[in-house]
């Protein structure tokens, strides 16, 4: 089917691109799919520019994965005479679309798009924003500039340090002016962000690093520019740009964000934008804002229940592992109550609201008004600790300096005053806090953990207790991938096997009685089950075993033999008919690889408890998995994870909770730290502090650890930035502090900090065994 | 000696024109997407016509004037 479009339209190349292109798609198109972008009310939401000749779009697409991707998704025009332009922003995996409306539609694109494997996700989210990234754009024309003055005040002050010419005195004054003037943009918007802050600290009476950062940027440019003018010196203005852009610079690489991923979804965007309204015998696509009670919607196989409604019609098999955790299908009668965030397995049903989307229970939980206070109770970091002393003694030596050197005379007193607010600049610990955690964020992130930003580490050196969500968090999503190997069993054979487990309460033998659809058991006779080896039994008078090797191998014929190797991951189930060996069944793990140590490591530093919205038909399983001192709770609603978690935190526990679905979205924001597990990370994952691909749940402790240690590597750098500090202020103090000396002192410090600071994280990193 | 702040000037002008090349290119988005053109700028496009070229130039200046 792709082959054929693209093959029409002379895109052949594709396939030569790259040697494996294309994840094939998954779910065929359903052109239905799309039908609600013929309204225009929603169109003209996902369009960013609309007129009748020309529109852009811009559609986000999880599948877009290599660079073939781009190429196919940039060559749209060619597959639709309609679209003028199409262009990828492939760290975003964002497209956006120019086209003519007069001659295709939204809706075309869409399911062209679908047809190639590109399924955009428009959710109902996309409706209400779009993200600001304006903040960043800032950033990077602040660093330029700050970086533009700094280059060029440091080159207009070279005369002045080399004492070159110092006889022409005209030339020292243009050279005065043209400082003055490079540095009046880096006074007044590269270093406006830390006035601000620092007013806001001021008021809100916190004190923040950046208080003393802008009294030492005051004073630098204040004492600077008077120098200037009045012609008693050259001023600190190279130094001043110089902080400036180490500062920026450092902030850009502590916000760092990863583009790709959505750090604040909530219930909107695991909404559909659109759903299937009945209304006298004609289906309909509605938006879903529009959707009022007592509507009859369609709900098809695989959707999702938007709204709290009442069954009318159809057989209704509903999935609430997004609620509850609880994967098995629940069955309702006509009548029933059907709660939103729920998905239909099997044929389409038709239900009636029974309320708006914004109150049903599931909405509910977000709208709480626990929710919606600033819940995440601010921990102190350590650099807000640190700076509120500092401060305190930066004045309180800054004042004794004024103080002594006014008895000799008032003008002294404020060189020592500002000299001493200069050169305790807390810019070396305004620099190592970004610089550490930036790095340790992007370590992080190679070990496919994403966080939101630099203050998650630093709250994550403070947990003492972990909370595990157990469906999809420490165990899989899908039930245990069952596999047959060996010769292809007949259809009468898997009845018989099928018949034969139906006796077992096994979980294997439960397992294996899913994995066969349709066929009903049949009686078993002279049924027995071996602890720990297998069942057997007579069914249609044929004797069949399933279980163990060992079990299996005791009474089968001479003339078979089993040849299959043993792997400690996949527990296998031999099967054999008649002692007669048929094969193996391979189970993978329910529970994911190193569950078991994954707890043996962090039972010694962490309390740990297992919230689970499952019945405890596994706890015997789960416990022998964990140790005994691990609390398990099973049946917890979302609202009951949620009160745990306040529950522990009144206690003075801080809270790290890992979950993965809707269900944990209530503790997932109440938490110190709340950390949602995925299989793919591209896929929703409800608001949290960050984000954890499944495989890298096993390196957990040794993530807790590093981060406990890139506050340490802060630590370390700010005693080093210390020791600059005291050193500069012994000279600032008396009075002997030249700007040359600045001008070498300030950039020396700096880079020692951010080189530490960096090679610390990174090395801490190494130990900890994490990919660098 | 005064030559020098002639071409102190000029040298400003010059890197002030670099800055706002800099300026300009974060403006228009270049700094927004650092990953994807280092891919398309190795794809071929000869099948591109020089039409669909234009056209694609035209309706480009009609988002900036209209946007």
């Amino acid at each position: 089917m792709v082959f054929q479009l693209l093959n029409e339209n002379g895109l052949c190349n594709y396939y030569t691109m790259e040697s494996n292109p294309g994840i094939s798609k998954k779910n065929s198109p359903e052109a239905k799919k799309f039908d609600f972008l013929d309204d225009e009310s929603v169109t003209t939401r996902l369009l960013t520019f609309n007129s009748p000749e020309f529109a852009k779009t811009l559609l986000f697409i999880p599948s877009i994965h290599c660079s073939s991707c781009i190429w196919l998704l940039e060559n749209l025009h060619r597959l639709n005479p309609g679209v003028i332009q199409s262009s990828v922003n492939f760290p975003e995996r964002k497209v956006s679309v120019t086209f003519s409306p007069s001659r295709t539609s939204l809706k075309e694109i869409a399911v062209l798009l679908t047809a190639i494997g590109y399924e955009p996700k428009l959710s109902f989210e996309d409706l209400e924003s779009t993200r600001e990234n304006s903040f960043q754009k800032s950033l990077y024309y602040k660093v330029g500039i700050a970086g533009f003055a700094f280059g060029n005040i440091m080159l207009l002050s070279f005369p002045e340090y080399l004492a070159i010419d110092a006889s022409s005195q005209a030339l020292k004054t243009i050279f005065g002016w043209l400082i003055i003037l490079l540095s009046l943009p880096v006074f007044f918007y590269c270093s406006s962000g830390y006035f601000t802050s620092a007013y806001k600290s001021l008021r809100s009476k916190a004190i923040n690093i950046d208080l003393p950062l802008a009294l030492g940027i005051l004073a630098f440019y204040s004492r600077s520019l008077f120098e200037i003018l009045s012609r008693t010196g050259p001023g600190y203005m190279d130094s001043f740009a110089g902080l400036i852009f180490f500062l920026l610079i450092g902030k850009i690489f502590q916000n760092k964000t990863f583009d790709l991923l959505n750090f604040e979804r909530n219930y909107r965007s695991y909404f559909p934008i659109a759903v299937t309204v009945k209304k006298e015998g004609i289906e309909s696509s509605v938006p879903l804002s529009k959707v009022s009670i007592g509507d009859r919607l369609i709900i098809r196989n695989n959707e999702l229940i938007p709204v709290d409604s009442v069954l009318v019609s159809g057989a209704a098999h509903i999935d609430y592992s997004f609620i509850t955790g609880e994967s098995e299908l629940i069955q309702k009668q006509i009548g029933d109550l059907i709660y939103a965030g729920g998905r239909q397995a099997g044929n389409s049903i038709e239900v009636v609201t029974s309320k708006n989307v914004s109150q049903s229970y599931l909405t509910q939980l977000w709208n709480d008004s626990a929710l919606n206070k600033k819940l995440k109770g601010q921990m102190a970091t350590f650099s807000g600790k640190v700076s509120k002393y500092f401060t305190m003694v930066l004045l309180a030596i800054a004042f004794g300096a004024l103080v002594f050197w006014s008895f000799t005379s008032l003008s002294e007193g404020l060189r020592a005053f500002s000299a001493v607010l200069i050169i305790a600049c807390p810019c070396a610990l305004a620099l190592s806090t970004p610089f550490a955690l930036g790095n340790t964020l992007r370590i992080l992130s190679r070990n496919n953990l994403y966080l939101k930003n630099t203050t998650v580490v630093e709250s994550l050196t403070k947990i003492t207790h972990i909370i595990f969500d157990k469906t999809g968090t420490i165990t899989r999503h899908k039930q245990g991938i069952i596999t047959f190997e060996g010769a292809t069993l007949s259809q009468t054979e898997m009845s018989l096997i099928k018949s034969l487990t139906y006796n077992s309460t096994h979980p294997l033998s439960k397992q294996i009685y899913h994995s066969f659809s349709g066929s009903a058991a049949l009686p078993a006779t002279l049924f027995t089950e071996t602890e720990g080896a297998g069942i057997e039994g007579f069914i249609d008078n044929r004797y069949i075993k399933c279980g163990s090797m060992k079990f299996i191998q005791a009474t089968l014929n001479e003339s078979t033999f089993i040849e299959a190797p043993e792997n400690s991951d996949i527990s296998s189930v031999y099967v054999s008919i008649d002692n007669i060996y048929r094969g193996r069944f391979l189970i993978h793990n329910l529970y994911r690889e190193g569950t078991d140590s994954l707890f043996a490591k962090l039972r010694a530093t962490y309390t740990l408890s297992i919230l689970s919205g499952d019945s405890p038909r596994e706890a015997a399983r789960l416990q022998e998995l964990t140790g005994n001192e691990v609390d398990m709770r099973f049946n917890q609603s979302p609202y009951d994870k949620l009160s745990r978690v306040q529950d522990l935190q009144k206690v003075n526990q801080k809270v790290l909770m890992i979950g993965d679905g809707l269900n944990d979205s209530g503790a997932l924001l109440q938490s110190n730290v709340g950390i949602s597990v995925s299989e793919d990370i591209l896929n929703f994952t409800p608001a949290s502090d960050g984000i954890m691909e499944a495989s890298a749940l096993a390196s957990l402790p040794a993530i807790l650890q590093f981060a406990a240690d890139s506050v340490l590597a802060i630590k370390i750098s700010f005693a080093v930035s210390a020791l600059y500090n005291i050193f500069g202020l012994y000279y600032a103090v008396t009075g002997l502090i030249t700007p040359l000396f600045a001008a070498v002192l300030m950039p020396i410090s700096s880079v020692t900090v951010i080189g530490l600071t960096v090679s610390l994280t990174t090395f801490f990193a190494r130990r900890r065994g994490l990919r660098l | 000696m005064s030559v020098v702040a002639v071409l102190i000037g000029f040298s400003l002008i010059v890197a002030g024109g670099f800055l706002g090349a800099f300026l300009w290119a974060v403006k228009s988005g270049q700094y927004d997407d650092k990953y994807t053109p280092s891919v398309r700028i190795l794809f071929e496009d000869k099948t591109t016509t020089v039409n669909n070229k234009n056209e694609i130039r035209q309706n480009n200046s009609k988002t900036k004037e209209s946007s």
